[in-house]
C-alpha cells in the first residue's frame, strides 16, 4: 500500500529464555510473530488482543523501544530500522507515544510545564525558552490543565489528569503518527470517556494518525477506523471497525466479542464463550495457534496454520473455516 | 426469606491529615438476601474494598469501624469477641480477592492453601483435606486437578490462580463469598469463564454473593441488586433490571452513559458522534470531600440545596432507594422514579 504513513511487514520479536547459572538461552518466547499491517495518514488503527498476544511488543517494536529480530517497517517513507540512533531521535518528532500508565510515565522531578516543553526543547522549536513556555502553556490549557499549574508536579495531579498532561507532551511537536498503548485502561470509568474525547477530538484537530493498542473492544468501536485483532504472536484478522464488528468471520474475534460483559441484565449470559486458557507465547500449539481453544476446530487446524488472506476487500482472516480463507 | 447479611449504617474511620477523620464508609447499609447477589459498584477509592474488608472486621490499621451493625443469619458480628470472629472468617463468609498472584503464598502448593482452612478450622486430617482440595479444584474446572493439586502458584496462569482462590474460597463451605474485584486483572475472556463458574456454583452450592466491581457490564451479568458507592456512601440501591433501564441517581446516569457500548455505532467517521458523555471533574479523595453531596461539583443536575446538605436515603418503590435531593419534593417526600432519555 503506497498511500501508507506506517507499514510493518513480518515484524517479528524473539525474546531470550535464559536458564541456569550460566544464563543459557534455552527457547525462544515468539511474542511478535509475523506481524504485517498499515496505518494510513490520520486513521486510527486499533490494535487488539489479550495478553500475551504481543500488541505491546508489536507497538515498541515500531517505536524502537525495543530491537525487532526481523522485518520492516516503513514511516512516512523511510525504513525505521535502517536508520541511526541520531536520524531515528530525529525521526521521534513524527512518531510520538501515549503510555498506559500516567503514573510511571512521567519523571516525577520535572515539573509538569517542562515535562511538555521538553520535546520542544529537544528538537529546537521556537526561538527562545520563552517561547517554548508559551506553546507548552497552550498545549497545557488544549488539553484541560490551567497553565497556572505549570510549576506544580505530576504527584499532585490525579490519573486523568497525569494522562492529559501526557498527551499534551505527545502532541506538542505535532506528530503525524501517535502509538498509544492503553491510554485509559488504567483510568477510573468516569474518567475514561473524558481523555477518550480529547484523543477524538485532537485528532480532528492535527490529523495525526493513531496506533491504538488496547483491549476494550466497545471503546474501539468506537474510536477507531480499522480494528487488527492478534493472538498469540499474530494478527488473526483485520477489517474496518463496522465490518469487523458486524461480520467478524475468525472464531478468536467473534469469542471476544461475546466475552465482553455487556451493562445489560436484560441480556440472558450461561455459557462462556471460551473455554482454557490460552497456550504459553514460549511453546505455541502446531497448526493454527488458536485451535486448542477454537470451538469450531477441524482437522486441518491442528496441522496447518492459516495464512492472513484477504476474503473480501479490506477484510483478512486467518482461518481454515473462513469461505476463500 | 430473611437476609444473609445485613449492614445498617455502617461507619469505617481513619485517622485523616491533621486530626481530621477521613470517612471511608460513611453510614452505608447494604443487604444481600440468601441465595442472591448484590452488586456493589464503585470507582477507585470510594470505599467499597475497605468495606468489604469490614465484613469479616479487617479493617486495616489505623482505620477501625466507627459505628453501625453487621448482622449475618441475624448474629451481630460486631458484638462478638475476637475469637468467636474466627469461627466466620472463611468458615461462614469466605473473601475472594481481585490479585491472585498476591493473594497466593508462593512456597506451598495450591492443593495445600486450599486445604489449609478445613485443617485450621478443625474440619478435616490433612490427608483428606488434600483429597478435598483436589476434588474442590476439579469442581471449579481446573483441568488434571489431582495432579495439579501439587503445583506452586508460579505455575499457574493468573485465570488459573483466580480459580484456586475461588476453590479455597469453597472449602470450608460458606453461605456468603465476597468477592472484590474477582476478575479484574483478568483477560477478557478468561473474566468470562470465571464469571460463568462464579454463577454456577452460586447456584449449584446455594451461595450468596456479594460481588464488588467497577465494571458495569461484569455487574450487570451477575448481580440481582446493585448498590452503587460514591465517595464512602450509598447513593443508590434498586434490583439489577430496574437499575440499569431506569437509573434514579445523577452518578449512576451518568456512568451508564459514559460507558460505551458494542454496536452503539453507526458511523464511526463522524467525530461528534464518537464523542462520548463524559463526567466532568475526577473521583473526589475521601480526604478532601466536597460538602454536602459529595457527587454535586461533578453533578450536572446539581440543586440548590445539593452543596448544603447531603441527602438522605429515599424509597423509591420496588426495592429501590437512592440519596438524591431530585427525589425530595418540596415537602420533602420522594418524586416519581424517573426514566433518563437515551
Amino acid at each position: 500500500m503506497s498511500d501508507a504513513l506506517l507499514e510493518v511487514r513480518g515484524l517479528e520479536k524473539h525474546f531470550p529464555v535464559r536458564r541456569g547459572v550460566f544464563s543459557r538461552v534455552s527457547g525462544w518466547v515468539r511474542a511478535v510473530d509475523g506481524v504485517s499491517f498499515s496505518v494510513r495518514p490520520g486513521e486510527t488503527l486499533a490494535l487488539v488482543g489479550e495478553s500475551g498476544s504481543g500488541k505491546t511488543t508489536t507497538g515498541r517494536c515500531i517505536l524502537r523501544l525495543i530491537e525487532p529480530t526481523r522485518g520492516a517497517v516503513r514511516f512516512d517513507g523511510q525504513d525505521l530500522l535502517a536508520l541511526s540512533p541520531a536520524a531515528m531521535r530525529r525521526m521521534r518528532r513524527h512518531l510520538q507515544v501515549i503510555f498506559q500508565d500516567p503514573y510511571g510515565s512521567l519523571n516525577p522531578r520535572m515539573t509538569i510545564g517542562s515535562i511538555v516543553r521538553e520535546p520542544l526543547d529537544i528538537h529546537r522549536i521556537g526561538s527562545s525558552r520563552k517561547e517554548r513556555d508559551a506553546m507548552a502553556d497552550r498545549l497545557l490549557e488544549r488539553v484541560g490543565i490551567d497553565p497556572a499549574m505549570r510549576r506544580r508536579y505530576p504527584h499532585e495531579f490525579s490519573g486523568g489528569q497525569r494522562q492529559r498532561i501526557g498527551v499534551a507532551r505527545a502532541i506538542a511537536l505535532r506528530p503525524k503518527l501517535i502509538v498509544a498503548d492503553e491510554p485509559v485502561s488504567s483510568l477510573d470509568v468516569s474518567v475514561q470517556a473524558q481523555v477518550i474525547n480529547l484523543l477524538i477530538d485532537l485528532q480532528e484537530e492535527y490529523h495525526c494518525a493513531y496506533l491504538m493498542i488496547a483491549h476494550d473492544l466497545a471503546l474501539v468501536e468506537r474510536i477507531a477506523d480499522r480494528v487488527a485483532v492478534m493472538y498469540l504472536g499474530r494478527i488473526v484478522e483485520v477489517a474496518e471497525t463496522g465490518e469487523l464488528f458486524r461480520n467478524a468471520l475468525h472464531p478468536y474475534t467473534r469469542a471476544l466479542l461475546q466475552a465482553i460483559p455487556v451493562p445489560d441484565p436484560e441480556r440472558i449470559r450461561d455459557k462462556a464463550a471460551l473455554e482454557g486458557d490460552p497456550p504459553s507465547p514460549a511453546d505455541p500449539p502446531p497448526g493454527c495457534r488458536f485451535h486448542t481453544r477454537c470451538p469450531v476446530v477441524v482437522d486441518a487446524c491442528r496441522r496447518v496454520d492459516p495464512p492472513l488472506v484477504e476474503v473480501a476487500p479490506g477484510h483478512w482472516a486467518a482461518c481454515h473455516l473462513v469461505p476463500g480463507g | 426469606m430473611a437476609p444473609i447479611l445485613e449492614v445498617r449504617d455502617l461507619s469505617i474511620h481513619f485517622p485523616g491529615p491533621a486530626g481530621t477523620v477521613v470517612r471511608a464508609a460513611d453510614r452505608i447499609s447494604l443487604t444481600v438476601e440468601q441465595g442472591a447477589t448484590l452488586g456493589l459498584v464503585g470507582e477507585s477509592g470510594c470505599g467499597k474494598s475497605v468495606t468489604a474488608l469490614s465484613l469479616l472486621r479487617l479493617v486495616p490499621e489505623p482505620g477501625r469501624i466507627a459505628g453501625g451493625r453487621i448482622l449475618f443469619r441475624g448474629a451481630d458480628l460486631m458484638a462478638l469477641p475476637e475469637k468467636e470472629m474466627r469461627h466466620y472468617r472463611g468458615r461462614q463468609i469466605a473473601l475472594i480477592f481481585q490479585e491472585p498472584t498476591a493473594a497466593l503464598n508462593p512456597v506451598l502448593s495450591v492443593g495445600y492453601q486450599i486445604a489449609e482452612g478445613l485443617i485450621v478450622h478443625g474440619l478435616m486430617k490433612k490427608k483428606e483435606a488434600m483429597a478435598e482440595a483436589a476434588r474442590l479444584m476439579a469442581l471449579v474446572r481446573i483441568p488434571d486437578a489431582p495432579r495439579r493439586v501439587h503445583d506452586y502458584p508460579h505455575q499457574l496462569s493468573g485465570g488459573m490462580k483466580q480459580r484456586v482462590l475461588i476453590a479455597m474460597a469453597l472449602a470450608c463451605r460458606p453461605a456468603l463469598l465476597v468477592a472484590d474485584e474477582p476478575t479484574t486483572s483478568l483477560d477478557v475472556t478468561i473474566q468470562d469463564e470465571v464469571l460463568s463458574l462464579l454463577r454456577r456454583l452460586k447456584d449449584d452450592l446455594g451461595l450468596s454473593l456479594l460481588l464488588i466491581s467497577h465494571n458495569l457490564g461484569v455487574i450487570a451479568e451477575t448481580a440481582d441488586r446493585v448498590a452503587v458507592m460514591y465517595a464512602g456512601r450509598i447513593v443508590e440501591e434498586a434490583p439489577v433490571r430496574g437499575l440499569f433501564r431506569a437509573p434514579a441517581h445523577p452518578y449512576t446516569r451518568a456512568l451508564l452513559r459514559s460507558v460505551p457500548r458494542l454496536h452503539e455505532m453507526s458511523s464511526p467517521r463522524d467525530a461528534k458522534r464518537r464523542r462520548l458523555p463524559a463526567i466532568e471533574g475526577a473521583v473526589p479523595d475521601l480526604a478532601r470531600l466536597p460538602s454536602g453531596c459529595a457527587f454535586h461539583p461533578r453533578c450536572a443536575e446539581r440543586l440548590p440545596e445539593c452543596p448544603e446538605h447531603v441527602p438522605l436515603d429515599r424509597p423509591l418503590g420496588e426495592g429501590s432507594r437512592v440519596a438524591c435531593f431530585l427525589h425530595h419534593d418540596p415537602e420533602g417526600r420522594p418524586r416519581e422514579r424517573t426514566t433518563v432519555p437515551s
